[in-house]
């Protein structure tokens, strides 16, 4: 079993060498480690095995996430109250630029609560985007140091983006209440919403969670495309009003139509606005809403799953 | 199974029990090449532009080939020294037979998953030391009821209580000895079928180095295989009985702890 490259010392080597005649002798390496059950390493599981492991390690997702949770704001003096307050800030802030400042509710009842939802919800994807970016390249000590599934990573940050919106919701739905809209059966259509906003987002954060571990510029990137796709997601307007005021593209047309964002934000709109009726919802909205989920839930995962043994290399 | 009593044990050995020498990690002519991109050439903006518009790939590409043509079998219940000078490429022959890093050419098969623990492995610095033995047990795969069990004992072991409530301080502000003694407190929780220690208890002070050492020989009977990366002969000599030596990439020397590292101190003149 020795190898000896150096003469000088091959006596000694050889000597401790083959006291033992064992029937593995004559084997191969590889012929070896087929006998032993040995695999090779850093080999990539099968997509069942993966999903098995994966499973296995929920308790870490979970706790994982809560931990970050916990940790994101152990330096700021208010601690956990910035939970509250980023989303009320950020509220307020779109509110005096494009409520006041730029008059842009032309023609949406209740602006404020239009608006609100549509930056809550928006945030929830952007902030799983670029958690979902920096899910393998931040964290290269705790993927070198400990083998579990890698996925485990972006899907807890996700469940942590989640967790965060549902602060956000708590805060939405009292702003809501506030400007008068009344609480009705409707309002239970955003849990189907988050749900397949969820599983969206996971897909999502796996995808550039595998693109952020070998392209460093990503982070560069991101704001840039996160903001395009902002404006592109009738957040502050109407995309109906839009389209229907303007002769675009049927190309321009169907993309604004067919945008997940879009797609999220106008089902939570209409299961908490009164006044924002079915006829303002894109044709087919929950098919798309669905449809987007797979896409992404099941692309994402796979496309994630692809690379596995390479995360951490390098 | 130690090379060393495999001498004496090859009388019994010899007519039974030969399938007690069970492989764990078998290395087939293993080569493993760091490519460095952008070593040299300009590093300015407009340099890199012209690259990207000639579709050129990063100007030289230096090629480093840090492990060259290794190839030994482990068994299981051996503790294994990797000795050799700074930059022969003991981390990189970790790293490869942990799958972090590609072969080359050549191949690592292992039993299982095999478990590194390098110098620098942090683990979540902004979280706690509780919380970092809580997670760190999860992600190895260790269940809820199993970590509770153990919590009271990795933290005894790893010591961090000793000098006033450090666990509940996040890692950040611990010193480096003491990051160290806790990773390997918590990895060590876990039995391991290949363990590999990259210097992480360099760091450690004496005490808890005899600790862990005592710790290596335990995992070694729980059937596991460990090697153990140090530039202290003492603790190779304390804790392996076997002795890789690897010099410039290749494997220089491979046997008993005492002749490898005779023959290591008479060439690095010690
Ligand atoms: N990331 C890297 N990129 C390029 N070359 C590398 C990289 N890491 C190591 N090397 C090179 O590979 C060779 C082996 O390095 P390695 O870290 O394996 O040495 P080592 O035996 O662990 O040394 P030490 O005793 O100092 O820890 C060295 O020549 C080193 O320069
Ligand atoms: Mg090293």
């Amino acid at each position: 079993m020795s190898t000896v490259s150096d003469t000088t010392h091959g006596d000694a080597a050889t000597a401790a060498a083959s006291p033992v005649t064992s029937p593995d002798d004559g084997l191969s390496p590889a012929a070896l480690a087929e006998k032993y059950g040995l695999s090779v390493s850093g080999a990539r599981p099968g997509l069942a095995e993966y999903v098995r492991q994966l499973w296995g390690r929920r308790h870490f997702i979970r706790a994982y996430a809560s931990a970050r949770v916990t940790a994101q704001y152990t330096n700021a003096r208010l601690g956990q109250l910035w939970q509250v307050m980023t989303p009320l800030l950020n509220a307020a802030v779109y509110f005096l630029i494009f409520g006041v400042l730029l008059g842009s509710k032309r023609g949406i009842e209740n602006y404020v609560a239009y608006l609100i939802i549509g930056i809550f919800i928006f945030t929830f994807t952007q902030s799983s985007v670029l958690a979902g970016v920096k899910a393998i390249s931040g964290n290269l000590g705790l993927i070198r140091a400990l083998h579990f599934p890698r996925a485990s990573l972006p899907v807890a940050f996700t469940l942590m983006q989640l967790q965060q919106l549902l602060i956000s919701m708590a805060v939405m739905l009292v702003i809501v209440l506030f400007t008068g809209e009344v609480p009705a059966w409707s309002w239970l259509l955003i849990v189907p919403a988050l749900l397949l906003q969820s599983v969206f987002n996971v897909g999502l954060a796996l995808g550039m969670a595998r693109l952020g571990s070998k392209m460093t510029d990503l982070t560069q990137l991101m704001p840039f495309i996160l903001r395009t796709w902002l404006y592109a997601s009738g957040v502050f307007y109407s995309i109906r009003a839009v389209l229907e005021k303007h002769d675009l593209p049927w190309i321009v047309h169907l993309l604004l139509e067919l945008n997940p964002a879009a797609v999220y934000i106008d089902l939570v709109r209409f299961a908490l606005i009164d006044s924002f009726g079915r006829n303002e919802l894109p044709p087919h909205v929950w098919a798309v809403a669905v449809g987007w989920a797979l896409v992404a839930g099941i692309g994402g995962f796979l496309f994630f799953w692809k690379a596995e043994e390479s995360y951490g290399r390098g | 199974m130690a090379e060393q009593s495999a001498v004496t044990e090859a009388s019994t050995a010899a007519g039974t029990a030969v399938g007690a020498r069970v492989p764990t990690v078998v290395a087939d002519r293993l080569n493993v090449v760091y490519r460095v991109h952008g070593g040299g050439g300009k590093g300015n903006a407009v340099a890199a532009l012209r690259r990207i518009v000639r579709r050129q790939k990063s100007p030289n590409v230096r090629e480093v080939h840090a492990v060259k043509d290794v190839s030994f079998v482990a068994y299981r219940g051996e503790a294994i020294g990797l000795i050799g000078t700074n930059g022969s490429g003991k981390s990189t022959l970790l790293k490869a037979v942990a799958g972090l890093l590609p072969a080359e050419s050549g191949k690592v098969y292992t039993d299982g998953q095999p478990s590194l623990l390098g110098v620098n492995a942090a683990l979540m610095n902004d979280l706690t030391g509780e919380r970092n033995v809580i997670l760190g047990g999860l992600a190895m795969g260790m269940s809820q009821e199993e970590i509770r069990a153990k919590y009271q004992d990795i933290v005894d072991f790893s010591g961090i209580n000793e000098k006033g409530d450090f666990i509940s301080l996040p890692m950040r502000t611990y010193s480096s000895g003491m990051a160290a003694r806790l990773r390997f407190s918590i990895a060590a929780a876990k039995s391991h079928d290949v363990l590999m220690i990259d210097e992480a208890l360099a760091t450690g002070d004496r005490k808890f180095q005899k600790r862990s050492e005592a710790r290596i020989r335990e995992l070694r009977k729980e059937a596991g295989t460990v090697f153990l990366v140090s530039h202290n002969n003492k603790s190779i000599r304390d804790t392996c009985e076997r002795v890789l030596w690897l010099e410039k990439g290749t494997l220089v020397m491979d046997g008993p702890t005492d002749e490898v590292l005779k023959a290591y101190e008479k060439e690095t003149g010690k």
